[in-house]
């Protein structure tokens, strides 16, 4: 039964009349093995998250064997030395529980979401797999996986228009000796080629408690829980130190134009361009460029582009946050009658205009309005991809502090609209970026011509 | 990011709770520092959600409101439920209803359409309008600090708007164009075929919300004004509110915005249903060259309001409906046929369609089908102990997890109402789950799940698939192109 509790769960405090001052208090401990462990309580329904972060992703892959990371974790739930096939997912179900994996480029995290009588069992379940999941593991298994991740391929990539763009951008972005040139669901040819022998490595490479953190959060005790930790994966040897990743400093020195061709009936323009890592300068103001150029009705490229001119069916523009590297990229798809030269031309005529003329106060105020009420939307459910316990380590990973939710948002809140031309000059550029037309099949005549007008 | 799951629908996991049995009384948490791996701990009791009341009032016009508090986070969700969605459509103007809704934040009040998204963004709140087949949403997600200016727009998009004739065609260009994509989308014309072939385009259930190319290009804003017009009154919607406020404080705020919005009276429409499917039949939609197949297997399911709404929630979880599922298990884990399987009802005011689905390696399509037909063959037969509990468990002890945001509970306020629910209805639902028997589930496993007669559609690559499905001896097969579904592609 529960014991009295006192309330410490999420505080927002209002600090002065305006401002929010946004805060998940969180404690961290470290096991002697090295894995990292932070605990936040939130009573407010009596559910609990176990969210574990494994320090590796795609961007520790060799090539030859892309798309290994996230083949390992598939095999993450296939069960482990005292977890026979099948079971990692029958009994957190038979406890009203679910849980959910994914592989990105810098980390691989997991979750089990589950009422709050039902802790220990997570608990059990994912130390069992990070001490002694090739005990269990079989080539069987990794044939399986291996099947089910192809399709995973074919729907999210190969049979879904426009779904090959990404892959060609990040090859054509990152030269073939950076990780990320490849993308993280790999390459068919690689998945064939990913062994049991290779399971066994990566494993004893990466899934180590020093390569990992935990993160427990909801409806709990954080003293029993702390217990509960110790026992479970205290005794799980820890690995080596892992080397930081030797990675190239990623360049372009030119404009490549590229085309492809697609089973689509309208065609469709990505430029795309490198841009600083996620949480180093640059990196927000590009975030806010995003929504200054495609958030909204009255952003600069959806006005001009769908509203005003309507060219476009859409535009988007986003940049993709990473450890190593970033990218941000603006997307189009033209209307029936529309070239790709059209959008490119418009598209180049905003850019030109960011570049050269400071945005309004406003516009950058309206971006960092949405930016505040989104990181409420953050704090309030604890499991799953993107709740808090999932936040926490993230942040954790990336800037060593859990609790960054409030510098986080204060990146924006610190902005000047001068600072959104800054990045829009420095990183936008015309001569250092990557320009894809994917075209209907046998249309290779409506990709953007070289040289949309300035 | 790359997943592990990411499924076709999501898992219809619906319940509610509190309060119940001890499932073991053992389970008191482990002071001691040794692991014993060799069976999964015991769990304690389960915990106790407390679902805060459900508050009433009404406005002076008789607008109803219904509010459950949720505090912590400065955030207020509150939507605006219409009774008037896709069934309430004029016969010869298909999409009216979709597009009314997308017309209320394009010109309302003295503000334009560019002057609404502005006011809307600068303060950081979503305000939507949303369209089903019964009902139309006018929703606002806003931080309590914004939520009067918020209030303000509501209040305008919601009885204010304007129907301006250029935004109508600007619209009216977007979603021709959105048709025409559907062509490229081999989901799209799978999802769209099977409802197609189950209930016929004179059901609103049978044809795609969003209407066809000769309604939307006959559409004017006249059409659109007087749908408004008829449907769109106090005595007609309900106003739900979640968040961080009490209703006391809100009340006044809402009596100003909207108590002096027109009552009207409520209307219903009739509803053009369909006869249940025959025999078994086969549509093999040709897509060359796709690597996968999309399959679609549906009959007429079951109406929200059904006595049997429980025990098919706890069959279908079995079925299809969760990551253990027998379909799942079966076409992803054993075999690797797809990245997943699932199975839903769609629970609607009248029967919605039962669908089972997944997308398959090209390769395998006859030998997923099969697999399909196994498991809804053997559906029909008694499921174990293990499964029934694992079941009942699933649904009911993740129920919390629905209460977390002033969305989640904005949404089940929205189905509280929509079927009208009893008040009971939350504080209920998870022993009514965990009553649910062997014999139940095994009952409407034989009423609603009939594996003789269905209707299958496939898009996939026809010269690879067609006479692996044609040696399976299903049942007639009938040859359709992606225009025999969608029409032809607007301009």
């Amino acid at each position: 039964m529960k014991r009295i509790f006192i309330v410490m769960f999420l505080c927002v405090v209002t600090a002065g009349a305006q401002e929010l001052r946004l805060s998940v208090p969180y404690s961290r401990t470290v096991l002697p093995n090295g894995l990292q462990v932070i605990l936040h309580e939130d009573h407010s329904t009596p559910t609990v998250s176990v969210n574990m972060y494994y320090n590796v992703g795609s961007g520790r892959e060799k090539p030859g064997r892309t798309g290994f990371a996230h083949l390992f974790e598939h095999l993450m739930f296939m069960g482990s030395k005292n977890v026979p096939v099948g079971k990692f997912d029958e009994w957190l179900e038979a406890a009203g529980g679910d849980n959910n994996g994914s592989t990105n480029e810098d980390r691989t995290n997991y979750y089990e979401n589950v009422p709050s009588n039902a802790v220990e069992l997570a608990l059990f379940l994912d130390s069992d797999r990070m001490g002694h999941l090739v005990d269990a593991m079989s080539p069987e298994k990794v044939d399986a996986q291996r099947d089910v991740v192809k399709n995973e391929r074919r729907q999210s990539y190969e049979n879904r228009p426009y779904g090959m763009a990404s892959i060609v951008l990040s090859e054509n972005l990152y030269s073939a000796s950076h990780p990320y040139h490849w993308p993280t669901i790999g390459s068919m040819a690689d998945l064939s080629a990913a062994s049991f022998d290779d399971v066994v490595e990566f494993f004893r490479q990466y899934y180590v408690p020093n390569n990992a953190s935990l993160v427990i959060a909801g409806d709990i005790d954080p003293e029993k829980v702390r217990t509960l930790v110790e026992k479970w994966f205290g005794g799980i040897p820890a690995g080596k130190r892992l080397p930081p990743i030797d990675a190239p400093t990623p360049f372009l020195l030119e404009e490549k134009r590229l085309v492809i061709e697609d089973k689509v009936q309208l065609p469709q323009l990505t430029m795309a361009w490198l841009t600083p890592a996620i949480f180093t300068p640059g990196d927000a103001e590009l975030d806010v460029l995003s929504s200054i150029l495609t958030g909204g009705k009255n952003s600069r490229l959806y006005k001009r582009l769908v509203y005003e001119l309507q060219i476009a069916q859409d535009v988007s523009a986003v940049q993709s946050s990473r450890g190593l590297s970033s990218d941000f990229s603006i997307t189009a798809t033209a209307r029936s009658g529309h070239t790709l030269t059209e959008l490119e031309t418009a598209i180049q005529q905003e850019l030109h205009r960011i570049k050269t003329e400071t945005p309004a106060a406003r516009e950058l105020q309206r971006a960092v309005n949405q930016y505040e009420a989104s990181f409420l939307s953050r704090l309030e459910r604890v499991g799953g991809f993107g709740g808090k316990a999932d936040l926490l380590n993230n942040y954790f990973l990336r800037t060593g502090n859990p609790d960054f939710f409030n510098e986080d948002l204060s990146r924006y809140r610190s902005l000047d609209p001068k600072d959104i031309s800054t990045v829009a000059q420095t990183y936008l550029r015309d001569d250092a970026r990557v320009v894809l037309s994917v075209v209907p099949e046998g249309k290779t005549e409506l990709a953007a011509e070289k040289k949309g007008g300035k | 990011m790359t997943d592990r799951i990411r499924f076709l629908a999501s898992f219809p996991v619906r319940a509610l709770t509190v309060l119940f049995l001890l499932l073991s009384v053992s389970g008191m948490i482990a002071q001691s520092q040794t692991a014993d791996r060799s069976a999964p701990p015991p769990l304690g009791p389960p915990p106790v959600l407390k679902v805060p009341p459900i508050q009433t009032a009404k406005l002076s016009n008789g607008l109803s409101v219904v509010l459950m508090e949720k505090h912590g986070v400065p955030l207020l969700d509150m939507r605006l439920l219409i009774n008037a969605g896709t069934v309430d459509e004029p016969t010869a103007l298909p999409g009216l209803a979709s597009m009314t809704a997308a017309m209320m934040t394009e010109g309302a009040g003295d503000r334009n359409s560019l002057q609404l998204a502005d006011a809307m963004d600068f303060l950081g709140a979503r305000i939507g309008v949303s369209s089903g087949f019964h009902s139309t949403t006018v929703s606002l997600f806003t931080p309590l600090s914004k939520f009067e200016d918020a209030l303000a727009l509501f209040r305008d998009i919601a009885t204010k708007p304007t129907f301006p004739a250029e935004e109508l065609d600007r619209l009216r260009k977007d979603r021709l164009t959105a048709m025409k994509q559907w062509h490229d989308q081999p989901r799209s014309i799978a999802s769209i075929a099977l409802p197609k072939l189950l209930y016929g385009e004179r059901s609103p259930y049978g044809r795609p919300t969003t209407g066809n190319e000769k309604s939307l290009l006959a559409m004017k804003v006249a059409d659109i004004a007087s749908f408004y017009r008829a449907r769109f009154h106090a005595a007609n919607a309900t106003l739900l509110v979640a968040g961080d406020v009490t209703l006391a404080e809100i009340l006044p705020k809402l009596e100003s915005a909207l108590g002096s919005w027109k009552a009207g009276t409520s209307a219903k429409t009739p509803f053009q249903t369909a006869a249940q499917v025959g025999k078994r039949t086969i549509i093999l939609v040709d897509k060359p060259g796709a690597p996968q197949s999309e399959i679609r297997i549906g009959r007429i399911g079951v109406e929200r309001t059904t006595k049997d709404y429980e025990a098919l929630v706890v069959m279908n979880t079995i079925l299809g409906g969760s990551f253990s599922s027998r379909l799942n298990q079966n076409l992803r884990e054993k075999h690797g046929y797809t990245y997943g399987a699932t199975s839903s009802f769609a629970f609607r005011v009248h029967p919605g369609p039962f669908t089972a689905a997944s997308a398959v390696q090209t390769g395998v399509t006859d030998k997923a089908l099969a697999e399909f037909m196994n498991e809804m063959k053997a559906i029909i037969t008694p499921v174990s102990d293990e499964e029934l509990a694992r079941a009942k468990n699933y649904v009911a002890y993740g129920y919390p997890q629905n209460f977390q945001t002033v969305s989640d509970i904005a949404g089940e306020l929205e189905e509280l109402v929509q079927y009208n629910l009893p008040e009971t209805h939350f504080n209920s639902f998870i022993s009514r789950i965990l009553s649910v028997t062997k014999e139940d589930v095994h009952r409407v496993a034989k009423k609603y799940i009939d594996p003789e007669n269905i209707v299958i559609v496939v898009v996939g690559d026809r010269k690879v698939i067609e006479d692996g499905i044609r040696g399976l001896n299903l049942g007639d097969m009938k040859i359709m192109s992606i225009t025999d579904i969608l029409g032809d592609p607007p301009k």
